[in-house]
């Protein structure tokens, strides 16, 4: 731009962005790998006009000034094309000549992401990095009261259950009377959240599927996987697999004519069914799957034209009440499998939590209540849901589990949290905290998209471009250019790395505190936490 | 560490019998404190075997409370234990105004109610009074039960009961626990003490229960009124075993099952499978996850003893037909009934429950893998 003429509201320098592409001239090859990888064309080649000017010893002679030319990398500072530091320039250039660093200050792209009157709308997850479960301590250390367990060598059985779970008196009655009791699901305690066919790429699809089949056939642990709202591929839906993955229904339904054709074919039950009402990323908004990724594939499991955006209602659309939404979907749900497979609902962390879950305690068909806490992460939605709505999960689920204890129904309904476990990398220890604040068992998506896949998103706004199919690790694409980029083998090894990794360091957790043959549900003495207000609020320790 | 002794016997033995074999397991206890349940009593007890025996602590005043109170609701005193200790109690014991042990007459209206009514009111009474000694400081209350004496203090074992003479025949019984050492991982008092007993049922532990957290706040929420104290957390044992019998209708056989469940392939393999996994689900809170050793004592005078999953507490049983005893150490148990069959003994591992029946001619090993005697 010349410095005379106008400049626009939106026109903005390098220094204005939130990433800078730092390009080293002396060893770049121009080998054109960095501008062809980029994600967002955030770089292309350059044509650099250069002025030389040689002034002669000879007073005589005028100073010369010759112009040259060199190639090089663009930046460009469009809002719209502006880097969003993924860094795949970085980890294709054969040289290191390339890297994004990010601004020094806080850059001015993000007043202009809106033009056209569309706010920000991204994938990843709400762009904080710290969290209260990160502070939860474990300070009940078994000593010389009670021998500490080793985690090596004693027998462990760190399972838990999904499914409504009648008091005892009335389960031996029940059976007894009616020859069935509500099925309920031994399953291990970390369960892979819902990220849907659509959302995920097929190959980490498969893979995923993959180390799941792996981890229960192979190892033993019986580790679950929800499908999220997108259906299943119907292969999926008539193998014996299908007892390894929880079925997701949500507002928009997609994918749900295939699931009902598959029944009579079906091999095996599904572990469970969920149904979501909320994601903790985008809490009271419903899901969206942008046409950048309804490829014919998608389309034809969604059962929806290709190329178009499929957004899915906040609410499911023919359920005007708490009661009826929860009574009459479970029932609904029941009966397709014959009773067989237990049905819970998902909600977003929430401060009216309370009511969702004193509403189905009251519910004898309620398998369970998962809360997904504001950390939850997403393939798309509006910048300001993730970063602004929703509600923390660890008072959410303790305040649940405190109020189950009251009425007595603690082991009745199981409740599992998810949002932000793991965000720092501490998925067992967040896991563990969760559980001990009352949760029967947690989900997570991002950390197993990081750790088994090599997702590249932050809690620092790096990247989050999911929602526009154009993951440069081909973790939530729908293009094959870009998918082909995953080895399907390499994720499901991934998946049961992180499996056998967590579950060594759960037991680092639990043997201490001598806890070995039943998971430590509410096992809130063990908890502490250096921050008064926070364990009052908690009911756990304050230490310091 | 605590040590526990437990001794069915049927001839009446004195409790110092058990408090000797205490004294010999002293280096596994730290001598802080001493609770002894004495059960099928003989000397005068034996021809007022309904007659419901309260036992516990009081000071002057509570017991002029307690008067007032028993009257009020028509109980007479039919017999009662005067404890005369000397004016200054041996170092390391509280001095007490009045150690009670008085049986009752029941109020007429009470003598013809079903028998589920009387043992609510037995205990809505206990807990009555229990609840107004902790109002006031001045009465603590063991138990109020028929053919049932306890008696806790904190002190050396023998020292104290030296100090209350508890040799005398009045106290002679059948069925004698004692536990050594008070409860120090929590704050120390008396309702802390082994061993611990609601409605028929008495247990003492040795050993921390991990999750005894989880487990207070399941039974706390049970909505039974008997479920609460837990000045200790191996009040929860008792409580359990309570919870199998009477609200679950199981028998011994099934405690263990519920306490320290089988594994999830075990049970596969068990021929009552289906029973045992509905079970282990419908129990989860009270899973225990030891180190425990538990002796406990059944209304019908049955004693046990069951370990925890890991079998990380020692405990030994054995003894002749017409005598057996449980005891922490074997040495324990050579104090009380060296004239036995050594190779009999038997050490319960982390599958069994070893029974002695009321007819105390041996020991019934029930292992978790056997199928269960429960089904209809």
């Amino acid at each position: 731009m010349l410095p005379d003429r106008p400049i626009a509201p939106s026109t903005l320098s390098v220094k204005d962005l939130s990433w800078q592409i730092l390009w080293n001239r002396d060893k770049c090859t121009l080998c054109g790998r960095c501008t062809a990888v980029c994600p967002v064309n955030a770089i292309e080649p350059g044509v650099f006009r250069k002025r030389n000017v040689t002034a002669s010893i000879d007073p005589a002679a005028p100073p010369e000034t010759r112009f040259s030319l060199f190639y090089g990398i663009r930046q460009r500072t469009d809002p719209a094309y502006a880097c969003v530091g993924c860094a795949m320039c970085s980890l294709v250039c054969p040289n290191d000549a390339i890297i994004p660093a990010r601004n020094d200050e806080a850059d001015k792209q993000r007043f202009h992401i809106n033009r056209g009157g569309q706010p920000r709308r991204r994938g990843g997850r709400r762009n904080q990095p710290a969290g209260i479960l990160d502070r939860i301590k474990f300070i009940r250390i078994s000593m010389l009261t009670d021998p500490a367990l080793d985690a090596g060598r004693h027998e462990f059985e760190l399972r838990t259950l999904l499914g409504r779970v009648l008091p005892p008196e009335q389960s031996l009655k029940f059976m007894k009377e009616n020859g069935w009791i509500p099925p309920v699901r031994e399953i291990y305690p970390l369960v892979i959240g819902g990220m849907s066919f659509g959302a995920l790429s097929p190959n980490m699809w498969e893979g995923l599927q993959m180390g799941v089949a792996y981890l229960n056939e192979e190892l033993g642990m019986p580790v679950r996987i929800c499908t999220g709202e997108g259906g299943c591929p119907p292969r999926l839906l008539r193998s014996r697999f299908l007892k390894y993955v929880i079925l997701q229904i949500a507002s928009g339904y997609f994918g749900w004519d295939e699931i009902i054709h598959a029944l009579p074919e079906m091999k095996e039950d599904p572990c469970a069914i969920e149904i979501k009402y909320g994601q903790g990323a985008k809490p009271g908004d419903g899901g969206l799957l942008m046409w950048h990724k309804v490829n014919k594939l998608i389309a034809a499991i969604r059962g929806v034209p290709p190329g178009v955006s499929l957004p899915s209602p906040p609410t499911h659309q023919t359920k005007y009440s708490i009661e009826e939404s929860v009574a009459k979907m479970i029932q609904s749900m029941y009966m397709a499998w014959g009773f067989r497979v237990p049905v819970y609902p998902k909600i977003s962390g929430t401060s009216t939590a309370l009511a969702v879950l004193n509403n189905l305690t009251r519910n004898p068909y309620a398998a369970g209540l998962a809360i997904d806490g504001e950390d939850g992460g997403t393939g798309a939605a509006y910048n300001v849901s993730m970063d602004h709505m929703g509600h923390p999960i660890a008072t959410n689920i303790r305040d649940c589990y405190l109020n189950l204890v009251t009425i007595g129904k603690q082991n009745e309904l199981p409740l599992f949290a998810g949002g932000g476990i793991g965000k720092q990398g501490n998925l067992a220890a967040n896991a563990a905290a969760l559980i001990m604040l009352g949760a029967s068992g947690v989900q997570t998506g991002k950390y197993i998209m990081q750790a088994a896949a090599g997702c590249i998103g932050s809690e620092s706004d790096r990247c989050n471009i999911c929602n526009i199919g154009r993951c440069p690790k081909g973790i939530t694409s729908q293009d094959p250019r870009l998918y082909r980029r995953l080895d399907i083998e390499k994720v499901a090894e991934r998946v049961v790395d992180v499996f056998l990794a967590f579950d060594t360091e759960l037991k680092k957790i639990v043997a201490p505190l001598g806890r070995s043959t039943s998971l430590p549900i509410g096992m809130s003495d063990a908890l502490g936490i250096d921050d008064y207000h926070a364990a009052e609020r908690l009911k756990i320790k304050y230490v310091i | 560490m605590c040590r526990l002794f437990a001794i069915t016997s049927q001839e009446p033995l004195s409790p110092m019998k058990a408090i000797e074999a205490m004294d010999v397991m002293r280096e596994g206890h730290d001598g802080s404190g001493v609770g002894l349940f004495l059960r099928d009593l003989a000397g005068p007890f034996e021809e007022i075997k309904d007659a419901p025996i309260l036992s516990g602590i009081f000071t002057e005043k509570g017991l002029r409370r307690l008067d007032t109170f028993m009257m009020d609701l028509g109980f007479m005193t039919k017999y009662k234990i005067t404890i005369k200790v000397p004016k200054t109690p041996p170092p390391g014991v509280p001095k007490r105004d009045i150690y009670l042990i008085r049986a009752y007459e029941y109020p007429e209206e009470w003598e013809d109610l079903p028998v589920n009514e009387l043992y609510t009111r037995l205990l809505r009474t206990r807990l009555r009074l229990r609840q107004m000694g902790e109002a006031e400081g001045d009465m603590i209350v063991f138990s109020f039960w028929p053919d049932v004496i306890m008696i806790k203090e904190i002190g050396d074992p023998m020292t104290v009961a030296r100090y209350l003479d508890l040799d005398r025949k009045e106290l002679w019984a059948r069925v004698i626990m004692a536990q050594g050492r008070q409860n120090t991982n929590y704050a120390i008092n008396l309702y802390a003490c082994h061993p611990f007993f609601i409605q028929g049922f008495a247990s003492m532990t040795n050993g921390e229960n991990t999750a005894f957290i989880p487990i207070r706040e399941y039974l706390s929420s049970r909505g039974f009124e008997g479920y609460i104290g837990y000045q200790s957390d191996s009040e929860v044992f008792t409580h359990i075993l309570h919870y199998v019998h009477t609200h679950l209708g199981l028998g011994i056989e099934a405690y263990k099952h519920v306490i320290t469940p089988l594994k999830d392939e075990d049970i596969a393999a068990h021929p009552d499978s289906a029973f045992l996994k509905q079970l282990k689900h419908s129990c989860r809170q009270l899973i225990i996850d030891g180190p425990n050793c538990v002796i406990g004592c059944l209304p019908d005078h049955t004693l046990f003893m069951a370990q925890d999953r890991k079998k990380l507490r020692p405990g030994v049983v054995g003894g002749r037909p017409g005598r057996f005893a449980f005891a922490s150490e074997i040495c324990g148990l050579d104090a009380a009934i060296p004239d036995r069959d050594k190779s009999k003994d038997f050490q319960p591992m982390y599958l069994d429950t070893a029974i002695v029946g009321p007819d105390r001619q041996e020991v019934k090993i029930c292992c978790q893998t056997d199928p269960l005697p429960l089904q209809p």
